[in-house]
């Protein structure tokens, strides 16, 4: 193999599936990241039994309520699959780094199909208490002392990503006097979209000044800036390109994907605390294609929290560094009908926090031209970037349509 | 700090090797681990230098002067604490700018918080049975003093 392979170009991704999605659907967390998985298998044309890879992300793990929906042991062998290759884990390059993995394992000739999924079900695990059922600290619980790298925030209080990311609003705010106003614009435009999303999960019509009379979280945000817990699983199938132009649906390359991580892996000691990981991570994907920037015909970026998108506008050169303020500026340009599309599904803020694997599945959907009342209007769009994480944890992906 | 003033707090653990951090307000000095050969502050601590690999390491004591690099005033209630709202932010130590905390900005109003402004030290007392902890927070610091944008 030539070491200069851009190996991730030989593979795409030949299927994708939803769950229902909804605040709280009452239904086991497992059946819904299977219904995912089987849709997403009959999407591609195949049948479990062609499937030989697994991947997910965050797998089995403690810890948050409704994180995960289902490990990889449990889909495995609920599908009876039969696997050369299988992964799970959450120290990887954010929430697409387990797809990218599949990618690898594809273009290495470990699995000639490859099943991914991620599942969420933290609108059931919060019930009626909100975010404070969900918090880690044990909620005050005497006797609980912080260790890990929770040890650093949970004597401050600060327990949630939330404050965290707020942090790194404030000083792209202070050095590049970003607003409020410009941030509402990443929330109004995803709720402009879920209105066109019949899977949404907000879709009545926001104001600017809704927005701005909502109640502050932790500025700069506002409840608005920040996603919606959500019930609902996401998969993909990964398959080696050749084998994909046999299958149902016009394949979606993998043009390059975006893995480095140069800073520091952490929320407070990374060197540029107006940016974070997606720094690299984004550099590191054009140099792995000849494609521009200005190739990108959509873009489907993480918003956790409505500034994670801006910074992703700015990690992937989509705008220059500290002008992504200006440029959603009114919301024209990130408009379905804008110069870049954005979060063209609702983005997590307004269609549900199904932890990045929503983009991804957003991209392949307006790549194939399959949007319905939401499809982009730019004819045939060949090139979308999706990207996923914040903080010290974030990839992305460059996609073609063939 | 009066023993009354005293927020509820998730205390962290003081048996490991980041025990010395939290225990170090006894005597009000902050301290960091710093490599004695090449002279690397090491944040958190680990067992070796990140730069020469020494393993030669020992906490030494800072002046607890720090700027902080940036804020957020947070109005949520994500769990028991100090009364809403409160300040978390990333302050940056004196002697190292990219040695940095995580930490709550006290003694004064939140809303005169600001990126650049000069802070110091002041510890938290939590007595514990299973181990007392000094919390290091950081207040206005009325010095006036040159450099440090933040």
């Amino acid at each position: 193999m030539d070491e200069n392979e851009i190996i991730e170009r030989r593979t795409c991704i030949s299927g994708i599936g939803q769950s229902r999605i909804g605040r709280r659907l009452d239904v086991s967390p497992l059946e819904l990241t299977l219904d995912a998985c089987l849709a997403a298998v009959d999407d591609a044309g195949l049948t479990v039994k062609d499937i030989d890879g697994l991947s997910t992300y965050p797998g089995a793990m403690g810890g948050a309520a409704g994180f995960t929906g289902a490990g990889a042991v449990q889909v495995h062998d609920a599908l009876r699959l039969e696997l050369d290759w299988h992964d799970s884990g959450i120290e990887t390059p954010g929430q697409l780094g387990s797809v990218i993995k599949a990618c690898l394992a594809v273009g290495a000739g470990l699995a000639k199909h490859v099943l991914c999924f991620r599942s969420v079900w933290e609108g059931s695990a919060q019930g009626e208490k909100g975010r404070a059922g969900v918090m880690p600290g044990g909620g005050g619980r005497a006797g609980f002392r912080a260790s890990g790298f929770m040890e650093w925030t949970l004597p401050f209080s600060a327990p949630s990503a939330a404050v965290w990311i707020a942090m790194f609003a404030q000083r792209h705010f202070h050095l590049y006097g970003t607003t409020r106003e410009q941030l509402a614009q990443i929330a109004l435009n995803g709720r402009r979209n879920a209105a066109l999303n019949p899977n949404a999960i907000y879709t009545d019509a926001m104001t600017l000044d809704d927005y701005l009379a909502a109640r502050m979280i932790s500025t700069p945000f506002g409840l608005f800036d920040c996603d919606v817990p959500c019930d609902g699983a996401t998969a993909f199938i990964v398959s080696r390109i050749e084998r994909a132009r046999d299958l149902r649906h016009v394949p979606v390359r993998v043009e390059a994907v975006g893995t480095a991580l140069r800073g520091r892996p952490s929320w407070d000691q990374f060197d540029d605390l107006s940016t974070m990981a997606n720094r690299d991570a984004g550099a590191h994907l054009w140099t792995r294609t000849d494609l521009k920037p200005s190739d990108v015909d959509l873009a489907e970026l993480y918003d956790g929290f409505s500034f994670l998108a801006m910074s992703w506008l700015e990690a992937l050169r989509l705008v220059p560094v500290g002008e992504s303020g200006p440029f959603v500026e009114g919301g024209k340009r990130i408009a379905r009908d804008g110069e870049l599309p954005l979060n063209t599904h609702g983005g997590q803020l307004s269609a549900g926090r199904l932890h990045g694997y929503g983009f991804l599945h957003e991209a392949v959907v307006q790549l194939r031209g399959d949007g319905g009342p939401r499809q982009i209007p730019k004819p045939n769009p060949q090139v979308a970037v999706a990207a996923a994480g914040g903080g010290n944890t974030c990839g992305c992906m460059l996609l073609t349509r063939e | 700090m009066s023993e009354a003033s005293v927020p509820f707090r998730v205390l962290p653990e003081t048996s490991g090797e980041t025990g010395f951090f939290w225990t170090s307000g006894a005597d009000g000095r902050l301290r960091f681990l710093r490599c004695r050969d090449c002279g690397t502050w090491i944040h958190p601590p680990q067992p070796l230098c990140p730069l020469d690999h020494s393993k030669n390491l020992a906490a030494e004591p800072v002046s607890g002067r720090a700027t902080v690099c940036t804020f957020t005033i947070n109005y949520q209630p994500w769990m028991p604490g100090p009364e809403l709202p409160y300040v978390v932010a990333i302050v940056e130590i004196d002697e190292d700018p990219s040695t940095r905390l995580t930490t709550n900005i006290v003694g004064c109003e939140p809303g005169e918080v600001a990126i650049g402004m000069p802070v110091r030290v002041v510890f938290e007392h939590h007595t514990a049975d299973d181990g007392d902890v000094w919390i290091p927070l950081f207040e206005p610091d009325p010095v006036t003093r040159t450099g440090g944008e933040g």
